[in-house]
Formats: C-alpha cells, sequence, structure tokens
C-alpha cells in the first residue's frame, strides 16, 4: 500500500516521504536565513526567492499531492502561474520602462 | 440513492446498492479553483509590495532590520511542521488509522495557535513602538518605511487571518472524523411479502455456508431490510471519508506556501 492506488481515491503517500520532505524543508529555511547574513546585493533577494520557490513546489507536489493528481489539475496550476507572471511582467514594464 | 433488489435464482433475492454518485476528482477540483483565487488575491499584494520596494529599495532595507528575525525562523519552522502533521493526518485516514489521524489534525490546530500566539506578540511589540498604521511615530518615518510597514500589516494580517479560518476549518474536521463512526448502507427488500413468507434470513459466506441465521419471515413481517454499518478501517475506508479532510489540508498548505514567501521578503531582505 506504499504506493498504490485506493479505489477512486487519491494517492497514497508514506509516513516517510512526508517526514523526509518536512527535513528538506526545515534545512533549505536554515539555508535561506543563513545566506540573508551575507551581502549579496540585488541577488540576495533573488537567492531568497528562489528557495522559496524550491520549498513551495516541495509543499504542492507532495503535501498537497498534485504531483500524484490528475494532468488538468497541473495544467490549471500553470494557467495561475503564467497569469501571474503576465500581471508581473507588465507592473514591470510600467515602472522600469516609464521613468 | 436508490436500493433494489432483484429476485434471484432459488427465492434469494440478490441485493445490488445503486451506484451512489461520489465525484472524488470533481470534490478536490472545486476546492483547487477557490485556492487558485486565493493565490490571485495575495498575488495582488505582492505585485504592491514588489513595486514599492522596487521604488523605496533603500527604505525598504532599513524597515525590515526592524522585525524580530528570531521569531520569524520560528514562526516559519511552526508553519512547516503544522503542514507535515496535517499530510501525515491524510495518510493516517487513507490507512483507515482514524484516531491517529484525528491526534494529528490536533497538533496541526495547535501549531496553528503557536503561530498566531508569536505574531500577537511580534504585532503588539511593534505596536508598543509606536509603529502601526497612520500612527504619528510611523509618519515621522521615511515614506518608504511607512509603505513597508503598511504592506507589513495588511500582508500578515491578512495571512493571519487565513490561519485562524484554516483552524476552524481544520476543529471542524477533527470533530466530523471523530464522530463518524459508521457508514451506514440500508437495504429495503420491496417484494419481501410475496416471495420471503415462511423463509428465513441468513449470512452466508462464498461457499453458501451459513454464518448467522435469522427468526422465520411470517406474515406478520411487513418489511424485510438490510442495513449495514461500515466502521471506516484498514478495510472500509472510502475515499469519501477523507476527501472534506483533505481539501481542508489543501488550504491550510496554501497558507503555508504564502509564509514561504512573506518570510523572506519582510524578514530576510536586511
Amino acid at each position: 500500500m506504499e504506493h498504490g492506488h485506493s479505489e477512486k481515491g487519491g494517492h497514497i503517500v508514506s509516513y516517510g516521504t512526508f517526514i523526509g520532505v518536512w527535513l528538506a524543508l526545515l534545512m533549505l529555511t536554515a539555508l535561506t536565513v543563513a545566506v540573508s547574513g551575507v551581502d549579496l546585493r540585488r541577488l540576495s533577494v533573488l537567492t531568497a526567492l528562489a528557495v522559496a520557490c524550491i520549498k513551495t513546489s516541495l509543499v504542492l507536489g507532495i503535501f498537497m499531492h498534485l504531483k500524484y493528481e490528475d494532468r488538468i489539475f497541473k495544467v490549471m496550476f500553470l494557467v495561475v502561474v503564467v497569469t501571474l507572471a503576465i500581471f508581473i511582467g507588465l507592473t514591470f514594464t510600467d515602472t522600469t520602462l516609464a521613468r | 440513492m436508490s436500493q433494489t433488489a432483484t429476485p434471484g435464482s432459488g427465492g434469494q433475492a440478490v441485493l445490488r446498492e445503486a451506484e451512489h454518485h461520489f465525484d472524488y476528482t470533481g470534490r478536490k477540483l472545486g476546492m483547487w479553483l477557490f485556492l487558485f483565487t486565493e493565490l490571485l488575491l495575495f498575488g495582488g499584494l505582492f505585485i504592491a509590495y514588489a513595486i514599492y520596494r522596487h521604488v523605496n529599495f533603500a527604505d525598504f532595507h532599513v524597515a525590515a532590520k526592524d522585525l524580530d528575525l528570531v521569531l520569524g525562523t520560528i514562526n516559519t519552522v511552526i508553519l512547516l511542521t503544522s503542514s507535515l502533521t496535517m499530510a501525515l493526518s491524510i495518510t493516517a485516514m487513507q490507512k483507515g488509522n482514524r484516531k491517529l489521524a484525528v491526534w494529528l489534525v490536533v497538533l496541526t490546530v495547535l501549531c496553528g495557535l503557536a503561530f498566531l500566539i508569536i505574531k500577537y506578540f511580534e504585532w503588539t511589540a511593534k505596536i508598543s513602538h509606536g509603529i502601526y498604521p497612520a500612527s504619528p511615530e510611523l509618519m515621522k518615518l521615511p515614506p518608504g518605511e511607512v509603505r513597508f510597514f503598511g504592506l507589513y500589516y495588511a500582508m500578515t494580517g491578512l495571512h493571519g487571518l487565513h490561519v485562524l479560518i484554516g483552524m476552524v476549518l481544520l476543529i471542524v474536521m477533527a470533530v466530523v472524523i471523530a464522530r463518524k463512526p459508521f457508514r451506514v448502507h440500508s437495504f429495503r427488500l420491496d417484494d419481501a411479502d410475496e416471495t420471503m413468507a415462511g423463509a428465513r434470513p441468513a449470512i452466508v459466506d462464498g461457499d453458501g455456508k451459513p454464518l448467522w441465521k435469522g427468526g422465520i419471515i411470517d406474515e406478520n413481517v411487513e418489511q424485510v431490510s438490510v442495513v449495514v454499518r461500515l466502521k471506516p478501517g484498514p478495510q472500509t475506508i472510502h475515499p469519501s471519508d477523507y476527501v472534506s479532510l483533505e481539501n481542508a489540508g489543501l488550504y491550510w498548505h496554501l497558507v503555508d506556501i504564502i509564509w514561504i514567501f512573506l518570510f523572506p521578503l519582510f524578514y530576510l531582505i536586511t
């Protein structure tokens, strides 16, 4: 039953997988706090956001079972991310180009 | 939902429960759609943050130094741990371990409470220093720092509200799981009066060997029905027993994800 499909129901993720993901999340948190002490100028916010994105994909994929869901869930999520990216991108063309 | 009983061979009635319409994927899809609207709601605030930070780059760095990095980090660890217990509770429920699932949900709620208590101390410390929206103290600061704290209160406030709503949802779920002892299926034999008079109900195993026999069905019996009570356990657990818990969990994880972004953007940009 470790990675079996219950009848019409959801995928069962083992306790061990979840604990492993949790440990990875804690290590990434420690990493991002440690790196914040180092002065990397504009790069520091990018590393912080990169770590946040890795943490988010772990939570989304494993904790929220998105990795094991039907393709429609992933496509919909992608649509939301692209929509947000378009909004952020267009807003920034305004602040950086219209000066 | 309707049950039908069709007469089988040898006077036996064959019980068949009509297909119970339960759309597992649909229930989760609905929750995800709601989560996407939440993402766009917070997305708007993150855009506001990005623009103001771009315009007030230096002020944001100075203002972020006023936030307590230790408390922020502790809260991050608490929320990540609460997400773990939430995820574990669903595996426990899927494996039919109801008791463990309830305790893990309770643990998740307690983590949420700890988060809010720490947040309360953070906010009151700021407010006692005169830093709260539109305070005279705050208005003396450069406009960039005013914007930083405005966004800080708006975004962590809205996030805290989500934590509170998530806790209420999870308390409800814990009660629902703990109190839902049986799934009851009732089968009524409609034509019992004609075909079953003088018969004796029995439970038989795969080979037709009787495991249990009831009394004679005489003319006084007006209705024969079979009631099956299933306690969710390793063998009988059904997706309908845990899909609501899964949806509440999805909400909780979303709240965690938002904090994953709030934490570096407010605490780590010094």
